[in-house]
Order: structure tokens, then sequence, then C-alpha cells
């Protein structure tokens, strides 16, 4: 298939995943039994008035099509209704936290990019060893615990018993600087403890998946023609079989964003950094259903575009997909 | 009578290969440590309402709150010098109950849509697939709890939301199996000697990708337990049941991490561990057990 058709086969497919994505959250908070709008109306407090403009704001006294019509229409109009709580746009709420969740999620892959790859090609070159045997059951072990109940137990360890690192937040209520470099060493400060263990939690699976990927390309004929050419371990390693190893790892950033999110959501609360995902849980927490739609949405299409764009990288790394 | 003899032979090739399955997977030392834990923890989930009460600890006419960990308070006390011990021993139940019944709705959903669209083919595949891909690619917790917050708290609904999020892995590999099976030979003498599609689905496909399905359960069983805690730890759990995932909450909202109570916030999430990686160890032996090209070749 052509570059071509495969991008548009692609993007359509991204745009479908989209728009069922929209429907579905659409009737999730209309038809389920919890509908935030119905809760609304049977509210005594609300004036007849009040209630009028709700109907008319959501077309409640047409179809349920011509409801959906309006909510697309305003979606895409930027508007995606206002927090019972913060009293601001949605769209607004959201946006502020943006920065503080793409910071933490970006510092913890990273790293946990650069360690899951040289420990896997560490296991995956003394397979069957000690090491390799201990490397494979701590990245079990880590890949079995509950995202949030490591971040508790490093917050325990590190903020109360040590006290070396701040209990949470971006930055020490109260304390103001004097100078840029104070503030940042501060943020640093504050970032260094979710970032290390939302990295602990995404490590794991990259130590495994490298490994194996690793251990297949090194049975592949390639490599034995290599070694029989006498290419030395190091180049054997770098040259022949990193790059082609490396491709899975890619496959797994995408897919592994799902889990980012929902990893983002569970430290973030924990530590109480004021991102996306200690938005959600206090939207959850207070019931405000606007918010936690519009969030939905959002984490959503970005993880959905996130796809296509690795789709779209992967084909470019990788040339055997491209004939 | 023929269709007696055909019944129990199929029993007698059963408990043959039962016999040589359990040879093999009596061999992998990591699926029999995950048995041992899970048998373990299942003996504790049947029998914990007559191991224990959950009692709360007077000293002098005053209750015990957040005591640490003294003699018959084997794991010290909560905020309302309620017994850990024996609530984390009580907690087994629920918990494993979710787990549970979430794999099935889980297993059964995923199955019935891998074969249907494996079968079948052409639109009613492309339709499923699509379906099954927009599962599969929405960030699971952000579904979860959406779902569950607009349900309502409850155990029902808990075992509901995770069981209907958590299918599309398991409908993609039943598919993939589904589409090799119905090209065998024997799907067509069926089809020839005029059995309809559901008799062939139920009769040929299923129990051929029967090994499937039951590797699957256990790693979606790992990811239901993980999920009930995360969902429960999160506020979206049944407040009047006490779970693992429920104790964490409480333990975590009451602030139990600044107080150090570790005693409040460590044995609960171990217990969640263990019976994770237990499914996850005995995932990797059935991996090794059914699929014999990760076999070692020195075993």
């Amino acid at each position: 298939m052509s570059m071509r058709g495969y991008l548009l086969r692609k993007f359509l497919q991204a745009l479908l995943t989209i728009f069922i994505v929209l429907v579905m959250n659409f009737f999730l908070f209309r038809i389920m039994p919890g509908d935030p709008i119905r809760v609304l109306i049977r509210n005594p407090r609300i004036s007849s008035e009040a209630l009028e403009r709700v109907r008319e704001q959501f077309g409640l006294n047409e179809g349920r099509l011509f409801q959906f019509w309006i909510y697309l229409r305003d979606l895409f109009s930027g508007d995606l209704g206002t927090s019972f709580n913060y009293r601001q746009p949605v769209l607004e709420v959201i946006m502020e936290r943006v920065p503080a969740t793409v910071l933490l999620i970006g510092t913890a892959t990273i790293l946990s990019i650069i360690i899951g790859v040289v420990l896997g090609v560490i296991l995956a070159w003394k397979r069957g060893s000690r090491i390799d045997v201990i490397g494979l059951s701590v990245s079990l072990i880590l890949y079995s615990m509950p995202t949030f109940w490591i971040a508790i137990i490093m917050v325990m360890l590190f903020a109360v018993y040590w006290q070396i690192f701040p209990l949470g937040g971006m930055s020490s209520p109260g304390v103001f600087y004097t100078t840029f470099w104070g503030e940042i060493a501060s943020k640093l400060r504050h970032l260094f403890l979710p970032a290390v263990t939302f990295a602990l939690i995404l490590i794991g699976e990259y130590v495994l998946i490298m490994r194996s990927s690793l251990l297949e390309v090194m049975r592949e004929d390639y490599m034995l023609t290599a070694r029989a050419k006498g290419v030395s371990n190091r180049n054997l390693l770098l040259r022949h079989a990193l790059p082609n190893a490396m491709l899975p790892v890619v496959t797994l950033i995408a897919i592994n964003l799902g889990f980012i999110v929902g990893g983002a959501i569970q430290i973030e609360t924990v530590f109480s950094w004021p991102g996306l995902g200690r938005l959600m849980y206090s939207a959850l927490t207070n019931r405000d259903y606007p918010v936690l739609q519009g969030l939905f949405l959002f984490v959503t299409v970005a993880v959905v575009s996130a796809n296509f764009l690795a789709d779209i990288l992967y084909r470019y790394l990788d040339p055997r997909v491209k004939s | 009578m023929s269709y007696l003899f055909a019944k129990k032979d199929s029993l007698i090739l059963w408990k043959k290969n039962l016999v040589s399955f359990w040879s093999i997977y009596r061999q992998n030392t990591m699926g029999l440590i995950g048995l041992f834990i899970l048998i373990f923890f299942a003996l504790m989930a049947i029998f914990a309402p007559y191991l224990v009460t959950i009692t709360t600890m007077v000293v002098d006419g005053v209750t015990q709150v957040l005591h640490p960990p003294v003699k018959g308070f084997w794991l010290g006390t909560d905020d309302l010098g309620k017994d850990i011990f024996a609530g984390v021993i009580i907690g087994s139940r629920v918990s494993l109950l979710v787990g549970v019944a979430a794999t099935a709705i889980s297993m059964g959903i995923g199955t019935v849509i891998g074969i249907v669209s494996g079968f079948y083919g052409k639109t009613v595949d492309a339709f499923l697939m699509r379906f099954t891909d927009v599962f599969l690619v929405i960030p699971w917790l952000p579904l979860m709890l959406v779902m569950a917050a607009l349900l309502g708290p409850s155990l029902g609904n808990i075992i509901l939301v995770i069981g209907i999020t958590s299918w599309a892995g398991t409908a993609r590999i039943i598919r993939s199996q589904t589409l090799s099976i119905k090209e065998r030979p024997y799907v067509e003498r069926a089809r020839a000697i005029g059995s309809g599609d559901t008799h062939i689905m139920y009769y040929h496909i299923l129990p051929n990708v029967f090994p499937l399905i039951f590797a699957n359960t256990v790693l979606v069983a790992a990811i239901a337990i993980l999920s009930e805690t995360t969902l429960s730890f999160l506020g979206m759990g049944d407040p009047t049941q006490v779970t693992w995932g429920m104790m964490l909450h409480f333990a975590f909202s009451m602030g139990a991490v600044s107080f150090g109570a570790w005693w409040w916030l460590l044995p609960p999430g171990i217990c969640v561990v263990l019976v994770v990686l237990s499914f996850t160890f005995i995932g990797y032996a059935l991996d090794e057990v059914l699929n014999p090209k990760l076999r070692r070749r020195d075993q």
C-alpha cells in the first residue's frame, strides 16, 4: 500500500474513533442514571425561568438527535460548558492544568525509556544469569503494584520519614523566590518524587519488551552473520541488534498512553500535583460533570491523536512496513 | 448411542489432556508459586468469616485509634480503632469476588465478539473490530471512572464497569485464533453435513479457542483486581463494603500518609500485589505450557 493511502486510512480510522468517542461521551452523560442535567432539573431550589433556560440551552424540549447536534455545535466552537465547581469555562479549567501534566508525564516517560531500554539490554545480554532473574522478578512485581500505592509508599518513605522531598504540590505554599533559579530549583524538587515514582511504574514494561525484543533479534540469521564476520560484541549490539530491537518500544509508547493517563490520575492525586489527573479526581469527588465530560473527551482525543502519530512514526522508522 | 460414545471419548481426551498439561505445568516454578499464593487467598476469602471478626480496640474505655501493631491487634487499628488485620482478611472476600465476576463478564463479551467477528468476517468483522479498537484506544481508567461516577457507587456497578471496559484485548486475540480455526477441514466437514453457524461456533470453534481463553482469563483477572483497587481508592467504590481498595481509600483520605500509619497502608496493598502477582505468574506459566515455542529446550 502506498504511504499516502496508508496515511489516509489511518487518519479516517482515527476520525471515526473520535466520532464514536463523541457519541459515547454524549450518551454516557445523557442516558445513564446519574444524568447531570436531569439531576440539575430535579433540584427544587431552581427557579422555573432558570429551568426553562437550561431546557432551551440543551435542547431538552427537542429530540435526542437535536440535542446531540447542539452538543456538537457547542463543542466545535470550543464551548465545553461551565464548571459547577470553578464557575469558569471548562476549556479554560482544562488548559490551565495541561502544562503541569505534560511536565510530569514528559519527564517520567523520558526517564523510564532511557532506564528501561538500558536495563532491558543488560538483562537480554545476560539471559539466564542471576541478574536476569532478579531484574525480571522486580519488573513483574512493579508491574503488579497499584500505581497509587507505589506513590503512597514513596511519599511515606521520602517525604514523611526521611523528609528529603516535599509532601506534594508543585510549589511550597507561602514561599516566594526572589531569583528565577530559586523558583526553578523549588519546582524541580517538587517534580522529582512524582516523576521518579511515575517512571518506576513505566520502567517494568519497557524492560520486559526490550529484553524479549532483543532476544528475538539476537536469534536472527543476520546476527550470526555479523558475528561470523568478526563484528565486536559492542558493535554487534549497538549497530546490528539495537536499531531493530528498539522498534517495539516505539509502539509501546503509543499503546502505553492510555495507561499513562491512568497513572497520571493516581500519581497527581497522591502528590497533589496540579495537573489534569488531579482535576479529574476533584471533578469526580465534587461531581463536577461538565469538567468530567470535557476532560474525558480532551484526554481521549489526545490519546487517539498520539496513537495516530505513533503509527506514522513507526512506518517511517521501519522500512519493512512500507513495502 | 453414538453421541453418547462421543461424549465419553471427549471426556477421556479431556482427562488425558489435563494430565499431560499438569505434568508440564508443575515443572514451572513460577506457575507453582502463583498457584500456591492464589489458593492461599482463595481459602482466606472462603473461610474469612470463620477466622476473624472486625472488632474495635478499647483500652480502659478509650478507643485506640491509629494504634501501631500490638499483640491481639497484629496490624494495629484504623482511625475508628478497628482491627486492620481482620479487615484485611475480610477484605479478601469482596476483592476476589469483584475480580472473578468482572473477569467472567469481560471474558464473556470478549469471547462472543471475538468468535462472531472472526467467524462471519466481512462487514460484521469490520464493524465489531472498529468498535473493539475504540475500546482499546480509549484510556481505560478515565472511562471506568466516568461510568462508575454516572452509575453510582455500588458493588454491582463496579463489577459491571470493569467487565464492560476490559474485554477488547480478549476479543482481538480470540478473533485471530477463530480466523485460523474456521479454515480447518473439520469446520468445512461440519458445514458440509449441514451444521448451522451457531452449532459450528459453539461445538467446533469454542473448544479450540478454549486454551487461549483460559490463558487470557488469568491476565484479565489480574487487571480486574487492580481496577477494583484503583476505582475504590479514587472514591468510586462501594462505601458499605470492606475491600482492600476501600481500606486504602479511607487510609489515604484520613491522612494515614502524613501520620505515617504504615500498618494501615501497607497490608491491603501487599495483598493486592500478591494476588495480582499470582495471576501474572500463572499467566506466564500457562503461556509456556500452551505455547510450546516459548518452552526452553533444556526442559
